[in-house]
């Protein structure tokens, strides 16, 4: 992981200042999906070597929660946004 | 004692001398040594015993490189192990000693290991000790540890403070030698905010040992002068005695800084050391080049060591490594080094030249002898060289010598380039592994670039930063290069290294701190381990503290030649952070005792301790667990009268520790009802509820109570231990599943002093204390409001009731909590009012069968713990809902809540205990459930438990084994109704006043 994240609220932070939460491209499927959508949300997840886009909340900082776009392989972080945000503005 | 200190010369204070001991012996040295060069002027060749063999062994190098000069410095609290003692810098009264020795130095009978060598070949420990396998932890390896050890640290309590600090700049400079002082130079003309850290104490590097003249005046004024300018420029920052240890993610640098570790007492204004994390926009790695040893038979002999070292044990502290010294050398750099020293007075007899035709060659020094195409194959003497046998062209000769400096080539500095998986790069033309190519953030510089010359180093300084000013948009200043006197000439293409000097007749040592020599090497390579990193781990070879400095290359280097490959082929092992050791104290910083597990008090802590509680850790919360009083022999007693009390009469207890997360907006109906399982859309104002929270795998995750205390404003609370955790849920629920919802929220945990006054009493009690009616009509049960109390103080009034009493939660503002603690006392002596603790509240809700997280343990569902009627499935949804649907959720024969009392009324039933048909074999097979909570009912008077059992509520009446296989016990169990005390709630408001 990189050694450092740029909150887009308090700017480049230490990654100990964080908390993963895990895939951030998984949609919370509607209350009447089908099983397999909601298997899928609650229990797989990829492992991808290279690009992964991930929840990050900054639990020492401002508390939000953050999509961060970074490399498994180079630990780059390519890009970082405000999770509501992103939610409301229709990408993820 | 053929070593001893010069006349003159030398960066040394002669006026200042300063006394210390080594091993108890008296020394003296002056400011300005390290402890080796002290003990090198004082004649002291023997400073070590090796790792293995106990061999003697005397200081090899000047600097952080040193595998054998080991030992440990001061003593009480104070005592540090493992030092290097070229890098430790004399001050008045240090005390060292010796280490892995017995009883001493120059007697030692770990040395038997030396005469068994032949038995004790690499992967010895591996073949040998392998059977029985279990003789390894608790035998084999104790065994080999205390024979083959480094020194002891203390274990005391450090009495010294560390930090950790962050710095930011534009270009750190890594090593301040002629590369480093020129780079920084450059970029601190021009304004770049720099950094420059060195591991020494003096910045200079190499020019502190340099030997020649530039600008007309010896090389360490020249390093001064450019160290004063930059200690007089503000946007850069000078870190001497600063290792540079590792390079991570985004440019971030970690070092280490010995601030005061040079002291005899450090200040307590001060850390005695201070990690720094730098991050920068630039670095450049100017950190030079490490002289490599020379393979040939006893070269591990005390008085044999480094031709660089000996130079700047010459140059840089007055001392003269011997009074004969032999140059052995594949290289010019070696004759350049032998001419240097006799520039510094020291007396070269013979200049050893594997190399036949060395056409080059420098002028030798007077009386020096020259033997070229000649190989040094053993070296003579016991604890400290006395000669050399050396051959050329068959002839064999003897040397008298009682010192001998080897020159094997250069190996650029390259560890912290390469850790970040980049391997370093072999290059035939410089015979050397140079750095990789890691990008333009972090570059080398100097002889760490593979630069051989001096002024070709402080040329690449100026031009490297000068590129890293344009590169961040500034413009360089022109920073003439100086001039050198009597410059080598470049030295071009390297002559191949000699990795092992044919015909050793004595053990001819790669790595020395782990006593690998080139035949343990043949040996892991017949053996099918020669891929660099096998042989690593086969022979141990690098695996010291000094991780190989010296030897890494060389095993490849002798590897290659073995399989006639190019080093090139073999590579290197991975170097990985740290560079040279770090402390624990560094490391730990100041997260010890309650900087690292902090104590969380709650506002009325003050209030417990004067009622006398004893505490219990809950987390990072010390929390009250009982109140004992005179005359109670044991915590049971204390417990079970306080629970008497609150049965009979009323008690306060302290319940500030609960999360509470208080909720505003138009939307937060709505987002409480998604957020809990059971309905809240309807919750009136001025109402609490309790809540059950699932976790969206339909398990729960938390339990704790909804108050309205306005129409758009909640009030929830959380269990203790789940606080920090629902928040985080909460405002992930807030900002990523439902952002349209306009909620806010915030912990107010902090903020209020919370306590639960329960018993039949309590209401008679609270109104003494609370302006406002309380009647049952006033204030009924779940009743959610703000209150007034006697005085004038506004607090928040809960009808909640977790012991199953006729019981209040007051939350008063956190400041006030003790004060209102204490007026409640007052108010409630004449109702035999006691305090209770956390022991109690157990006690009183399982006997009211109200679940905790023994039982919500993360694979409970509501219904297992007999809360499935508050599934709200009627909700859209809520978080778990979909998946709480599960066959595997709903099945029959979960485990269910269920109470057990004990067939035998005497035997205590302990929680983890596991519960089995009657008379079924007792195995984990057979398992039927668990007990989750258990303790000693003192209102029904016999132990009572929780448990989850297999169809539970369906089983109520029969019998059931516990089994609890850690205390052997086994015994039958009734499985009854989980609520032990008043099932019909009627406690909860009495019908006659009490």
């Amino acid at each position: 992981m990189a050694s450092l994240i740029s909150c887009p609220h308090c700017g480049p932070r230490p990654k100990e200042e964080f908390a993963v939460r895990g895939d951030a491209t998984l949609l919370r499927p509607a209350p009447e999906a089908s099983d397999e959508a909601w298997h899928a949300y609650v229990y797989l997840r990829a492992n991808p070597r290279g690009v992964h886009v991930e929840h990050w909340q900054h639990v020492g900082g401002c508390r939000r929660f953050l999509v961060v776009e970074r490399n498994t392989l180079t630990h780059d972080v390519l890009s970082v946004a405000d999770a509501a945000e992103v939610a409301q503005g229709g990408a993820a | 004692m053929s070593a001893h200190r010069l006349l003159t010369g030398g960066l040394i204070d002669r006026g200042k001398p300063l006394s210390f001991t080594f091993d108890g012996r008296r020394h003296s040295g002056f400011a300005g040594d390290t402890l080796a060069s002290a003990l090198l002027a004082d004649g002291v060749s023997l400073m070590g015993r090796s790792f293995k063999y106990h061999r003697p062994r005397g200081v090899m190098t000047a600097g952080s490189a040193e595998p054998n000069a080991l030992v440990t410095v001061g003593g009480g609290t104070r005592r540090e192990p493992n030092l290097r003692a070229t890098m430790v810098e004399l001050h008045e009264t240090l005390t060292a000693v010796s280490q892995n020795r017995w009883p001493s130095l120059a007697t030692d009978f770990g040395a038997l290991n030396d005469r068994l060598s032949a038995l004790l070949s690499a992967g010895f420990y591996y073949k040998t000790f392998m059977w029985p396998s279990a003789f390894w932890e608790k035998l084999y390896e104790p065994l080999i540890r205390r024979a083959a050890g480094l020194g002891r640290a203390t274990l005391k309590r450090d009495p010294d403070a560390y930090e950790k600090a962050w710095a930011f700049c534009d270009l750190l400079v890594i090593g301040a030698g002629p590369a480093g002082l020129m780079a920084a130079l450059t970029a601190g003309r021009a304004g770049l905010r720099v950094i420059l850290a060195d591991e020494d104490f003096r910045l200079g590097g190499w020019l502190l040992s340099e030997t020649r003249l530039i600008d007309g005046r010896p090389a360490h004024d020249f390093a001064a002068i450019l160290v004063e300018e930059l200690a007089a420029l503000p946007n850069v920052t000078l870190l001497p005695r600063s290792t540079v240890f590792g390079w991570y993610d985004d440019n971030v640098f970690g070092a280490v800084e010995r601030v005061q570790k040079h002291l005899p007492i450090p200040s307590d204004k001060q850390p005695v050391e201070r990690i720094w994390r730098i991050v920068a926009k630039r670095a450049l790695m100017a950190t030079g080049a490490e002289e490599r040893p020379l393979v040939f038979g006893g070269n591990d002999r005390p008085g044999v060591m480094m031709a660089g070292a000996a130079l700047t044990y010459a140059a840089r502290y007055g001392v003269a490594v011997g009074k004969r010294v032999a140059v052995v050398t594949a290289s010019d750099s070696g004759r350049q080094t032998a001419a240097a020293l006799a520039r510094r007075g020291v007396e070269v007899v013979a200049l050893i030249d594997a190399r036949t035709a060395s056409a080059q060659a420098s002028p030798m020094p007077e009386g020096a002898r020259t033997l070229t195409g000649a190989h040094v194959v053993d070296t003579l003497g016991r604890l400290s060289v006395e000669g050399l046998v050396t051959v050329r062209a068959g002839f064999e000769e003897r040397l008298d010598c009682d010192a001998v400096a080897m020159a094997g080539g250069w190996n650029p500095r390259v560890h912290l380039a390469c850790q970040h998986g980049a391997k370093p790069v072999w290059s035939d033309v410089h015979q050397a592994f140079l750095p990789p190519d890691v990008g333009p953030d972090f570059q080398a510089a100097g002889a760490a670039a593979g630069l051989s010359t001096l002024a070709e180093a402080l040329g690449d300084g100026v031009r490297k930063a000068t590129a890293v000013v344009a590169d961040l948009g500034r413009s360089a200043p022109t920073v003439p290069l100086p001039e050198i006197d009597a410059e080598e000439a470049a030295s071009g293409a390297a002559a191949s290294p000699v990795w092992l000097m044919p015909g050793a007749r004595s053990k001819a040592f790669v790595d020395f701190q782990n006593d690998v020599h080139a035949g343990d090497l043949a040996l892991a390579l017949r053996e099918g381990f020669g891929h660099a990193e096998h042989a690593k781990r086969y022979t141990t070879n690098a695996m010291a503290t000094d991780q190989g400095k010296l030897s890494g290359v060389n095993a490849s280097g002798l590897l290659a030649a073995m399989k006639g490959l190019s080093p090139a082929e073999v590579g290197i092992t991975t170097y990985r952070p740290f560079y040279t050791p770090v402390s624990f104290g560094a490391l730990a910083g100041t997260a010890r005792d309650e900087e690292a597990v902090p104590h969380r008090l709650s506002p009325l802590d003050g209030w417990a301790k004067a009622q006398g509680a004893m505490f219990v850790e809950a987390g990072l919360w010390h929390r009250p667990a009982y109140f004992p009083r005179p005359g109670e022999k044991d915590w049971r007693a204390s417990v079970d009268r306080e629970v008497r009390t609150v049965r009979a009469a009323v008690g306060l207890c302290d319940v500030s520790t609960l999360g509470k997360i208080e909720l505003f907006g138009p939307d937060a109906a709505e987002f409480l009802n998604r957020l809990y399982c059971n309905p809240m859309l309807r919750l009136p104002v001025g109402k609490a509820r309790y809540g059950l929270m699932l976790r969206e795998d339909g398990m729960v995750f938390d339990d704790g109570t909804v108050s309205r205390l306005g129409h758009q404003h909640y009030l929830i609370t959380t269990t203790t231990a789940m606080a920090a955790k629902v928040m985080s849920h909460l405002e992930h629920a807030a900002q990523v599943l439902w952002p349209a919802l306009q909620v806010r929220f915030a912990s107010v945990s902090e903020q209020w002093a919370q306590m639960s006054l329960a018993g039949p009493k309590a209401r008679q009690v609270l109104q003494a204390v609370v302006e406002d009616d309380l009647s049952a009509e006033a204030v009924p049960p779940l009743a959610a409001q703000a209150v007034t109390l006697r005085g004038g103080l506004r607090g928040r009034l809960f009808r909640i009731s977790f012991s199953g009493e006729l019981a209040y939660e007051l939350a008063v503002p956190a400041g006030h909590g003790r004060a209102v603690a204490e007026a409640i006392m007052a108010a409630g002596r004449a109702h035999g009012i006691c305090p209770y603790g956390l022991e109690a509240l157990n006690v009183l809700r399982i006997e009211k069968g109200h679940v905790t997280h023994a039982e919500l343990d993360g694979r409970t569902t509501p219904d297992d713990v007999g809360l499935g009627h508050m599934l709200a499935r009627q909700k859209p949804d809520f978080i778990g809902k979909r998946l709480s649907e599960r066959y595997g959720l709903t099945a029959a024969d979960r485990g269910q809540l269920v109470g057990l009392v004990p067939v035998d009324r005497q035997r205590m039933i302990r929680a983890g205990a596991h519960l089995l048909r009657e008379g079924a074999k007792p195995s984990t097979l057979n398992d039927q459930g668990h007990v989750t909570s258990a303790c000693y009912s003192p209102t029904l008077g016999h132990p009572i438990a929780l448990a989850l059992l297999k169809s539970g509520r369906e089983r109520l009446g029969e019998r059931v084994l516990v089994w609890d296989r850690l205390h052997k016990e086994e015994f039958l169990a009734e499985v009854v109704s989980p609520v032990f005390v008043d099932p019909d709630n009627r406690k909860i408001e009495p019908k006659e006043p009490a």
